[in-house]
């Protein structure tokens, strides 16, 4: 957190560049490679893998204001918004308002 | 089937002007809170909207850095967490290329390509006459990409002069919209991929928060991907 801006926006350029490397493959083998193909879905599978990782550790390890959030409103809010999206027939803005809705709600009376 | 060009234009508009624009508002607002408590400057938490532009690859940024991750792992996840552009652009590109006559515009157009102008252009592609539908594209997600702009900012703003729960509110805004998002998913790998890495994710971090997140990608996505082959077979 202390490190300097120059720094900080050289992450921010890297990550830029990184993503569009993605991008620009896409583009250039846009004739030739199958999206099907074993590489991608391999590719896909560590992507998932890594989001949903992500959002556990969001969740159970976070970083920032939501430590002072209690572990159990965290998982009730993640937890509503998922029972919500498959009851409201996949509706994502329903679902993420629900769980937003609880996790204040919560919060506030906590 | 649209044949003039101000009736892509419209259709395109109607199209993003709905639910893509409301859902980018939405989830860049909580991008945009949680770049400012992760210590970005407005500056940087437009240019990763605009630059990355997937919400996985920008939180993987401004969670990581405030959870002191050193830049190159920063900079891998980041990418690692928006792989799945190769894919949409190799399937994407070929659709519309006809109507571009230097091919080396695409190589700037990809950039506005995200998940939401990926599927609706699939959807109203088979309507649209092939030389037209890079107009299509190029409103559509320009209205999108507006709409994230403006809730990046409004996000970045707003959660100074909320009151505690509503901020708090708006950095959970985060995982939530990405689990409700992941839980959209069918495809079974994808599945078991997540699966396997809800553990994985938590508690390779505590063990290396630098390498935790990229080894759970690693490990579980391997894994699954064997998994997937053997149930396929």
């Amino acid at each position: 957190m202390f490190e300097s801006q120059t720094e900080l926006w050289i992450v921010v350029a890297g990550s830029i560049a990184a993503t569009y490397l993605w991008r620009f493959l896409g583009t250039l083998f846009s004739y030739r490679i199958d999206p099907q193909g074993r590489l991608f879905q391999w590719i896909t599978c560590v992507s998932f893998a890594m989001l949903a990782g992500l959002i556990a550790r969001m969740v159970f390890i976070p970083v920032g204001p939501l430590i002072e959030v209690d572990l159990w409103i965290r998982i009730t809010g993640i937890i509503v918004g998922l029972i919500v999206f498959f009851l409201a027939r996949r509706q994502v803005l329903v679902a993420v308002g629900a769980g937003l809705a609880v996790f204040i709600a919560l919060v506030s009376n906590a | 089937m649209l044949s003039s060009p101000s009736a892509v234009y419209c259709r395109a508009a109607k199209d993003a002007l709905g639910f893509p624009s409301i859902m980018l508002l939405a989830s860049m607002t909580g991008f945009g809170s949680l770049a400012k408590e992760s210590g970005l400057t407005l500056g940087m938490a437009l240019s990763s909207t605009a630059g990355i532009w997937g919400l996985p690859g920008q939180v993987a940024l401004a969670e990581m850095h405030a959870a002191g991750v050193s830049a190159l792992f920063v900079i891998l996840a980041v990418s690692l967490a928006n792989a799945r552009f190769l894919p949409m652009a190799v399937s994407f590109i070929p659709l519309m290329r006809d109507g571009i006559k230097r091919f080396g515009w695409m190589f700037a157009l990809v950039q506005l390509l995200s998940i939401n102008s990926w599927a609706a252009g699939l959807r109203s592609f088979p309507e649209i006459e092939v030389q037209l539908r890079a107009r299509y594209y190029v409103l559509f997600a320009l209205i999108c990409m507006s709409a994230g702009l403006l809730g990046t900012s409004i996000g970045y703003y707003g959660i100074g002069i909320m009151n505690r729960a509503a901020s708090l509110g708006l950095i959970f805004l985060n995982p939530l919209f990405f689990a409700v998002l992941l839980a959209g998913s069918h495809a079974r790998p994808a599945i078991i991929a997540m699966l396997i890495g809800i553990p994985l994710g938590p508690i390779l971090h505590m063990l290396s928060p630098d390498w935790g997140l990229l080894v759970t990608g690693l490990m579980g996505g391997t894994l699954a991907f064997l998994i997937h082959r053997k149930i396929q077979k």
